[in-house]
Parts: C-alpha cells; sequence; structure tokens
C-alpha cells in the first residue's frame, strides 16, 4: 500500500499506542518511543514491520508512542494509520492483510 | 458488561472479573472519527486475547449509521460470538441484519448460522414490536432493553426509580417468555449508588429478566448475587422436582411440600432453579 499523506492512530493512553505514519523516502524508517525500550524495545519493532510488511508498505516514515500496548494493540493501531492514510474505510481485508 | 472496544486498557483483561458477558462496544461508546480504529482493535482482540471462557457480545452501530455493514464483516471475521444489533425496530431490522451476517460467514468461511444476534431495544417503537423480533430469527438468542434511549423517546428520564420503565421492562419478558427467547435489563449509570443498584437488581430479576446489561466490574458480583439460587430455594427445588416425578407415578396431582401446596405447574420453576444453580457453580446434588 502506498503512504498516500501523513496519518495518526491510537492515544498516548496507558496500555495504548500512538502511530504517525508519512510519505517516506524510498524505504521505512522507524522511530520508537516507549517507556519499556529496554525491555520491549525488539518486540515492539518486530511488530510493527511485520505488519507494514503484510500491508506491503515499503516507503513510510513511520513513529510509534508505545504506552505499554499488547501486540494486538500494535497491530491494530499501525493497520488503522495506514489505512487511514490511504483513505480507506470499508471492504477491509480482515483476515488477510489484516490479521 | 459494556467495554468500549477503543480502549486497550479495558478490552486486555475483563475475564479478571468474571463477567458472563463481555460487551464489546463499536457504538454509542466510541467517537464518530475512532469508528474505523475501533474495529482494528477489536478485530485483534477477539483473535489474540483468550477472554477464558467469557461470552464475547459486539454492539454494532445502527442501521442508520454508515457503519454497520464493516461492522458485521469485522464481527465475523474475528469469530464474535453475539452481535447485538442497536435500535431494533422490527423484524425487518434483525432480517437485514441476518443476512448481512450470513453474507460475512459465507465471505470468511465460517459455518453458516454461527454468530449469534441479540436485539437492543432502544424506543417506543422498540419496545411495541418486541414479539415480533423475538420471533423474527432463528440466531436471535434475546433482547435487551436499552433505557437511556427508550425513556428519550417516551419523552421522559431515568429516575432512578425504574417507573418510567416499568411498562417496556414487563412487555419485555413477556415477549420474550412468549417466544423462548432470553431477556436483559438496561444498565444501572449511577456507579456509587450500589444500594440503589442492588434494589433495581432484585427488582428486575422478580420481573423475570435473565440478567442485567453492565457498566462496572464492581456491579458483577452483586448480579451473581442475586441471580445465584440460594441453598434454601435448591433445596426447596430438588424436593418439587423429586416428589413431583413420584407422586405422577402414583397418581398424585397435588401434595404438600415443607407445608406449600405443588402441583405440576411447579415443575418447570424448579428445573430452572437447579439448572441456574448448576450455572452458577453452586449444584451439588444429582438431578
Amino acid at each position: 500500500m502506498d503512504i498516500k499523506k501523513a496519518a495518526i492512530a491510537g492515544t498516548l493512553e496507558s496500555s495504548d499506542a500512538q502511530v504517525t505514519v508519512e510519505p517516506g523516502s524510498g524505504s521505512v524508517e522507524l522511530e520508537i518511543e516507549s517507556s519499556v525500550i529496554h525491555q520491549f524495545g525488539r518486540r515492539i519493532r518486530t511488530v510493527v514491520l511485520e505488519t507494514l510488511e503484510r500491508l506491503q508498505v515499503s516507503d513510510a516514515k513511520v513513529k510509534v508512542v508505545d504506552k505499554g500496548a499488547l501486540d494486538c494493540t500494535l497491530k491494530a493501531r499501525v493497520e488503522c494509520a495506514v489505512f487511514r492514510s490511504a483513505d480507506v474505510t470499508e471492504q477491509l481485508p480482515w483476515g488477510g492483510a489484516i490479521r | 458488561m459494556f467495554l468500549n472496544a477503543q480502549k486497550p486498557s479495558l478490552i486486555k483483561d475483563p475475564y479478571i472479573y468474571k463477567p458472563d458477558s463481555i460487551m464489546l462496544d463499536l457504538e454509542d461508546a466510541v467517537s464518530e472519527n475512532q469508528k474505523d480504529s475501533a474495529r482494528y482493535s477489536l478485530y485483534h482482540a477477539l483473535k489474540e486475547i483468550d477472554y477464558r471462557g467469557v461470552e464475547r457480545v459486539v454492539r454494532i452501530n445502527g442501521l442508520d449509521t454508515p457503519h454497520w455493514k464493516e461492522d458485521i464483516r469485522v464481527c465475523v471475521a474475528a469469530g464474535a460470538d453475539v452481535i447485538r444489533i442497536a435500535k431494533t425496530e422490527s423484524a425487518e431490522n434483525v432480517h437485514t441484519i441476518e443476512e448481512h451476517v450470513l453474507a460475512a460467514e459465507r465471505e470468511f468461511g465460517h459455518p453458516e448460522g454461527a454468530t449469534l444476534l441479540m436485539a437492543a431495544l432502544e424506543s417506543c417503537r422498540g419496545v411495541l414490536n418486541a414479539v415480533e423480533v423475538c420471533r423474527s430469527s432463528e440466531r436471535l438468542i434475546g433482547i435487551a432493553l436499552s433505557g437511556g434511549d427508550y425513556t428519550k423517546d417516551l419523552q421522559t428520564s431515568i429516575s432512578g426509580t425504574g417507573v418510567e420503565l416499568m411498562g417496556a421492562r414487563q412487555h419485555i419478558v413477556m415477549a420474550a417468555r412468549a417466544e423462548g427467547v432470553q431477556c436483559w435489563d438496561t444498565v444501572f449509570t449511577f456507579l456509587d449508588d450500589m444500594e440503589g443498584f442492588r434494589r433495581e437488581t432484585e427488582m428486575i430479576k422478580q420481573m423475570g429478566f435473565d440478567g442485567k446489561s453492565l457498566v462496572n466490574p464492581r456491579q458483577i458480583a452483586v448480579v451473581h448475587e442475586i441471580f445465584t439460587p440460594t441453598q434454601k430455594e435448591i433445596v426447596f427445588a430438588e424436593k418439587v422436582v423429586r416428589e413431583i416425578d413420584e407422586k405422577k407415578a402414583m397418581g398424585i396431582g397435588v401434595f404438600m411440600v415443607d407445608g406449600k401446596m405443588i402441583d405440576i405447574a411447579f415443575y418447570d420453576g424448579a428445573k430452572r432453579t437447579i439448572d441456574l444453580a448448576k450455572a452458577s457453580g453452586v449444584y451439588e446434588g444429582d438431578l
């Protein structure tokens, strides 16, 4: 999927994550902020990159501000930001690219 | 128990409070500009969180919104146990939802009929049409009163006394019983008034409801306490069932149990008490 415009999803509440996506400059640039970066930074990175890969996003600037989100929340926020940037809100690929 | 599907902190572990059902909300609790976000959150929660046997209901947006079709797709794809139809007013409303649920089951390769429905009655028309709603679909497991919207339609407000809900409550219970589905009462929103909550729960149980919708975990224990049969009730129900079985074989129709006149009309109620005791995990007998 192409990241056509900047989009944001999620909140800064506990157990959530706020994900921002913007058009990239040729590759995926990922920035992560988390109070648990030392314990879970690698895991957060893996989940976010895998989610972007499933969505076929290869050119984007992505920022994640994590507030202790579970994997399922991270995936949900990344997907929401990406589909918002593409203006897609219906006939979503549940069980396909979203899984 | 209602939970905003958009809030990770609410939906990650509600099973610790031991509700019978959780109601993941895509409707009123979710602001209009977060409807999409709530669906992703719902999908992954249902797919990845083990709710440990707690029934997973999803309240979808009403037919008067642009959201309900995608809500149904995500519910079915994620394997929700039950879809709660908001603002149900007629059998036709249920049929419309049912048609889209069936299409989604086919699209996502789920068994046809696996997704159950419950209908929320939130208007005077909906309450008056309760009977046709109850008999509208094989998937429909029950109906629920939504007091906030109903009283708005009635042009009054929730007083805390229950007087404004009395007619709707009794009508809903009668419709549900006539058509053999379940019925649940509306939420109690005065969270600090636990005595008022207890009184209301005792009243709606006495009226015949099967349970109550909740908005806070601290309300769960009160509902369980009130709906769980006491040991005295269980012992009496066992005596009634055994005596009726025994006396029936002897050709006796009316007899006394613990000083109370009993006949066959008491049989189903006694069986129900025992079933409820089993469901509540307090039955130790052998019936």
